[in-house]
């Protein structure tokens, strides 16, 4: 199935002079929760306003299901939803008729029934009367959700939408994506935090000074670019390393209990077997062994610093 | 057209107007009894008459007018300005709407906003004088194109203004002068010949002779000069905002 975003070459310069995307390419697939990952300023706000509409880009192209978002934007637009980072919200509305206003101007028939089901799906039903400044925080939140999802939209963009959320509305909110995707909607979102993409994304992009950097699945990008480490607890502490282990990357803990062992998860040989022989052979007796895999947060940090220098 | 769009932001718009009904329409009630009181009674006894209409009776429709400017641009530019101001203006960018939607929308409900304000003064000012319209259709027309172009002039005004001083400005300097300039409080040919004619670049003496021609049969310039007029102004308007929108000036990134 062709994707149902897609992203071509897609430049935006802003009056300033300041080039936010240097010609992004992304395919975003059916039914998919994308993470975009990107330090602040990356261009993460920057193409989804391109491909929703707010920005206009500066050459490239965009196509939502196949509807160019320029030539074609009503078709385009109607598959997509938006929630903003910011909470933009007229403080003296009702909930409900904040989101029966989103409905209306995406050109949907009133559906009161709908509206109720959508503020059901994120929790909100106790609020629908409610006006949108007696909410908290994170209920503001769901309500820019509610209002993006008025239209019924095969595309849903969040972007950040957990920026200054706590623990316990980020779990609600990832809760809220899980079910979206259930139910078929596509879903990017934008993120500053690895443990958010870490969490829900079935495909992480990440994104630097415009461009995107890296995008794959996951749990491959976790085992292809993850660096492991090997921790052996060794019977006797050891004061130091033995000098003929000098060609392995060892590191020795501080209290001598623990060598710990980085090895590339990609290398045909990881190099573990051998490692182990001369650790023996080294007189130094094993105990237990365990590996940890690196976070998403180092493979980040690594590939931004590499664009870098 | 995608009229659920516009009827969703239309009914959007009077709905914020009726939350606010008492203050919407106590204050322009009350400003035009006292230009009632100051220049059709205090004032106005001491004048005969212009144009063979008693001066009480002469000023309702400069009165009317100026009302019904002033509330359409502010009423425009306000409900333009105060979405971008908190940031909802997103929505209306990435819904599938286009530019002559946006505008009957929101200039749609702005001038509905001016033509009830308009029609209560004009209730208002049965209290006052004895009046009577001779060409009923025709006040109605001069009334309802004068609410549109205002309100479509407020649009502009709103999606050019970058904060609240701005947005208070033009209504204040150009606006409120080209009204009482405009003769809503007296006839042009009570002016020097040479203000005469610098009145007649104007645009608002047209609306005004043409309106209060619809009330008394006399104007200050041809009924259908003022009918160019007002549909050049609202022309010209309409022309701006399509360019706005097609270049996203002040508002598209």
């Amino acid at each position: 199935m062709p994707a149902i975003v897609s992203v071509k070459d897609l430049r935006k310069t802003y009056d300033t002079g300041f080039e936010a995307l240097k010609g992004v390419n992304l395919d975003i697939e059916r039914g998919e929760i994308l993470a975009l990952l990107g330090p602040n300023g990356a261009g993460k706000t920057t193409l989804i306003s391109a491909i929703c509409g707010i920005a206009v880009p500066t050459s490239g192209t965009v196509t939502v299901d196949g509807h160019d978002t320029i030539r074609d934007y009503r078709a385009a637009r109607s598959l997509i939803g938006l929630v903003p980072q910011e909470i933009n919200l007229e403080p003296f509305e009702k909930v409900e008729d904040s989101v029966a206003f989103s409905r209306g101007l995406f050109g949907k028939r009133k559906d009161p029934a709908k509206v109720a089901e959508i503020l059901r799906l994120l929790s909100l039903d106790d609020k629908a009367k409610s006006k949108i400044k007696e909410l908290s925080g994170g209920m503001k939140r769901r309500v820019l959700i509610a209002k993006a999802l008025a239209h019924e939209p095969r595309v849903l963009f969040l972007d950040e939408p957990t920026a200054g959320v706590d623990v316990e509305l980020r779990r609600d909110m990832w809760n809220v994506v899980s079910d979206l995707k259930d139910h078929g909607v596509t879903i990017i979102l934008t993120t500053h935090y690895i443990e958010e993409a870490e969490a829900i994304a079935d495909r992480v992009g990440i994104i630097s000074k415009g461009e995107i950097l890296l995008v794959q699945d996951k749990a491959e990008m976790m085992t292809q670019m993850g660096r492991k480490e090997l921790q052996v607890e060794l019977a006797e502490p050891a004061s130091s390393l033995p000098e003929a282990l000098s060609d392995y990357d060892l590191a020795l803990s501080p209290d001598g209990r623990t060598v710990t062992y980085t090895y590339d998860t990609r290398a045909n040989r990881t190099g573990i077997r051998t490692m182990l022989n001369d650790l023996d052979a080294e007189g130094l007796r094993m105990v237990d062994l365990k590996t940890q895999q690196s976070s998403l947060e180092e493979i980040f940090t690594q590939l931004v610093k590499e664009q870098q220098s | 057209m995608n009229w659920t769009a516009i009827r969703a932001i239309y009914a959007f718009e009077m709905t914020r107007f009726f939350r606010t009904i008492t203050q919407s329409l106590v204050s322009p009630v009350l400003s035009t009894s006292l230009y009632f009181v100051v220049f059709g009674t205090a004032i106005g006894s001491r004048i005969d008459s212009v144009e063979g209409v008693s001066y009480g009776a002469f000023i309702v429709p400069g009165l009317i007018m100026l009302s019904v400017m002033t509330q359409a641009t502010t009423n425009a530019s306000f409900g333009i300005y105060f979405p971008k101001f908190i940031g909802t203006v997103y929505e209306l960018l990435s819904a599938p709407v286009n530019f002559l939607e946006i505008t009957i929308g929101y200039v749609g409900a702005a001038a509905t906003k001016a033509l009830f304000i308009g029609t209560i003064i004009f209730i208002t000012a049965f209290f006052f004088v004895d009046i009577e319209v001779q060409h009923p259709v025709a006040m109605v027309a001069f009334l309802v194109m004068t609410c549109v172009s205002f309100a479509l002039l407020g649009f502009i005004i709103g999606i050019w203004a970058g904060n609240f001083e701005q947005l208070q400005l033009i209504p204040l300097l150009v606006i409120t002068p080209l009204v009482f300039l405009g003769g809503s409080f007296y006839s042009v040919t009570m002016l020097p010949p040479l203000w005469q004619t610098i009145t007649m670049f104007n645009p608002v003496v047209y609306l005004i002779s043409g309106f209060r021609w619809a009330f008394f049969g006399a104007a200050d310039v041809p009924v259908g000069i003022s009918l160019a007029a007002i549909a050049f102004f609202m022309a010209a308007c309409m022309t701006a905002i399509w360019w706005i929108f097609r270049t996203g000036w002040r508002l598209r990134q």
